[in-house]
């Protein structure tokens, strides 16, 4: 929470505001919305679902844990696999994302080298290429070099994040003094030393905010290992999901009953991520605010 | 969130610790902690782009093989009225679609900022959600809820329910899922920005007679233009390359949505579909480069105001 004096002040004059209350209200519903549609409806059978009952309210027969079973063995499992990889994606790929991007921004934020203000600016201008206009470029040189449908093919090109970079070159440079890595230095400690016991720890809130923007991203990816993978054990559940509501819109009679398992697994595929967030507000709230505060 | 970061990096110019030479032990120290970065920097954007780039030179015929045809690739996108049609699309989207989002993020957070009850807590907190929800999941959720045969509109309209999924509307049922999915995350942002506000501003406007209206239009808003910036930014890029929401609908809006709707679902066909890499790779490189253009005269004309960057 924000609760600093400052708000306090501010919290004592504030009007209970009802109007403005009624309105964050409507608000809530328009977001929760999607997200009340899939729980209820994860919880229908094919009849439930296209039977014409209420759409927003349970059906008669509430067959949730049915559902669940059939999301985890049909087509021997794949479905846990898939949140398998999604989790060695984001994992893997956020890691390794924040684990340069410290190093580059602590490099960019507190040596002087030839060549400095140049790579800058080439970081600047990367920042601004869109991500998704590397996935084609990216596939072909991949299928070149025998690299597509391996895990290397989604996990490599994730670790690029020079928005991170430059986050991280803005915290270091304010956050850690130059006086104290000079004391390190005088005392006779080595750079890597230095860097992980003095900079490191000053420098953890930004980096818990770029280590959950690069999970988000790797977790969310979907052009990437659409276009990088054909072999479906390895598609992470995004490219899964796809794929199943594919074959259930394709021939739309006979595979009815594939429905409650895309809804099952729309909502299984996202309570990882939200419980993440719930969990970590701390952490975020305090990393989203970094910028303000001071 | 980068904001009043963002704002001092105009002094990022290498400070003069000790003016005069850098030993070459911090020059190789330096070096050291970019290496990992840029070895991937070069291998997985530089080297793509320029393969792409030399790719995208040539041109596979069935008979002949391949052969260099230097611009032509890029004079047929610029012709093609497939490409042309979904850049117009993408244009027309960014348009309507970018200030929405940003006034529908602006609005919430000025009202996140004036309400501080335990209610408005949990609002902002629900609002946030849909950043976690990956945008296949946001659309697909989005698409249920369209849906003739599931979604709750033809409960609500009956017969007459409007189809968010038809080639009609089609363009307000992706400018919803859009809203949705990112407004939070904007609003964040600029809630951020907000509650970094020296509050005894607003007591000095108060006592001159000033509104809650005023303060807002005249003290806040002025206030957090490099964050309304940066979320412009942020907004331009990602609209700009639209692609998952518009593959996802493709299979449950049957017939609204064509393979080649938007220029990155264009590429994504041309270069997967039908194996023609040197035309995918030309597109590609079109679009990463008018985006990347666009991005940057935006920022140069903002930059004396906002200095964002």
């Amino acid at each position: 929470m924000t609760g600093r004096t400052v708000s306090a002040s501010r919290r004592r004059r504030s009007q209970p505001h009802l109007p403005l209350q009624i309105l964050l209200g409507f608000l809530v519903l328009y977001y929760l919305v999607p997200f009340w549609w899939v729980v209820v409806n994860s919880s229908k059978d094919a009849p439930g679902l296209f039977g014409g009952g209420n759409a927003l309210w349970f059906a008669d027969n509430i067959d949730f844990i049915g559902n669940l079973q059939e999301l985890f063995t049909y087509n021997d499992g794949i479905y846990l696999r898939w949140m398998f990889n999604s989790a060695l994606y984001a994992v893997a790929g956020g890691v390794g994302a924040t684990t340069l991007a410290v190093l580059a921004g602590y490099g960019f934020a507190k040596f002087r080298f030839a060549g400095r203000r140049f790579g800058f600016a080439v970081l600047l201008g990367a920042v601004m290429v869109p991500q998704t206009a590397l996935v084609i470029p990216t596939f072909v040189l991949f299928s070149e070099l025998g690299l597509t449908n391996t895990i290397w093919a989604v996990i490599l090109p994730t670790l690029l994040n020079p928005f991170g970079v430059y986050l991280m070159h803005v915290y270091a440079r304010d956050a850690v003094p130059d006086e104290l890595l000079d004391a390190g230095r005088v005392d006779g400690a080595g750079e890597g030393r230095i860097f992980l016991n003095v900079a490191l720890p000053l420098m953890r809130p930004a980096v818990v905010t770029v280590l959950l923007l690069s999970v988000v991203a790797a977790w969310n990816n979907y052009f990437l290992p659409l276009a990088m993978l054909s072999d479906n054990r390895l598609f992470p559940v995004t490219v899964g999901l796809d794929m199943w509501q594919g074959t259930a819109g394709g021939n739309n009679a006979g595979t009815t009953p594939l429905w409650s398992i895309i809804i099952m697994g729309a909502l299984v595929s996202v309570i990882p991520l939200i419980i993440a967030f719930l969990l970590l507000q701390r952490y975020w709230r305090g990393g989203l605010s970094i910028g303000s505060v001071k | 969130m980068t904001l009043q970061m963002a704002e001092r990096t105009q002094r990022t110019r290498p400070k003069n610790r000790k003016a005069g030479k850098v030993s070459r032990r911090e020059q190789a120290t330096g070096w050291l902690f970019l290496a990992p970065f840029a070895l991937t920097f070069l291998a997985f954007l530089v080297a793509p782009l320029l393969y792409a780039l030399y790719l995208s030179l040539f041109q596979k015929q069935l008979i002949g093989g391949t052969s260099f045809v230097f611009l032509d690739n890029y004079s047929k996108a610029f012709t093609d009225p497939t490409f042309l049609d979904g850049a117009w699309f993408v244009v027309r989207f960014s348009a309507v679609s970018i200030p929405i989002q940003m006034l529908v993020a602006l609005g919430m957070a000025l009202i996140l900022d004036t309400v501080t009850s335990a209610f408005s807590r949990f609002s902002r907190l629900m609002i946030f959600l849909p950043y976690a929800i990956p945008t296949v999941i946001g659309a697909l959720m989005w698409g249920f809820l369209y849906s003739k045969s599931f979604g709750p509109l033809n409960d609500v309209f009956g017969a007459s329910a409007p189809d968010f999924l038809s080639s009609q509307l089609i363009f307000y049922g992706l400018l919803n899922i859009v809203t949705w999915q990112w407004t939070g995350y904007y609003m964040i942002i600029l809630f951020a920005a907000l509650q970094g506000i020296d509050p005894t501003l607003y007591e000095a406007a108060r006592i001159d007679g000033a509104s809650a209206w005023q303060i807002a239009l005249r003290i806040k808003i002025p206030l957090i233009t490099p964050a309304l910036l940066l979320i412009l930014v942020f907004a331009l890029i990602g609209t700009l390359q639209f692609f998952n929401e518009p593959e996802i609908l493709r299979e449950l809006a049957a017939g609204a949505i064509s393979p080649d709707y938007t220029p990155n679902m264009y590429a994504y066909h041309q270069a997967l579909g039908l194996a023609n890499f040197n035309y995918g790779a030309a597109i590609s490189f079109a679009l990463g480069g008018v985006v990347f253009v666009c991005v940057y005269v935006f920022m140069f004309l903002t930059r004396k105001r906002g200095s964002f960057f």
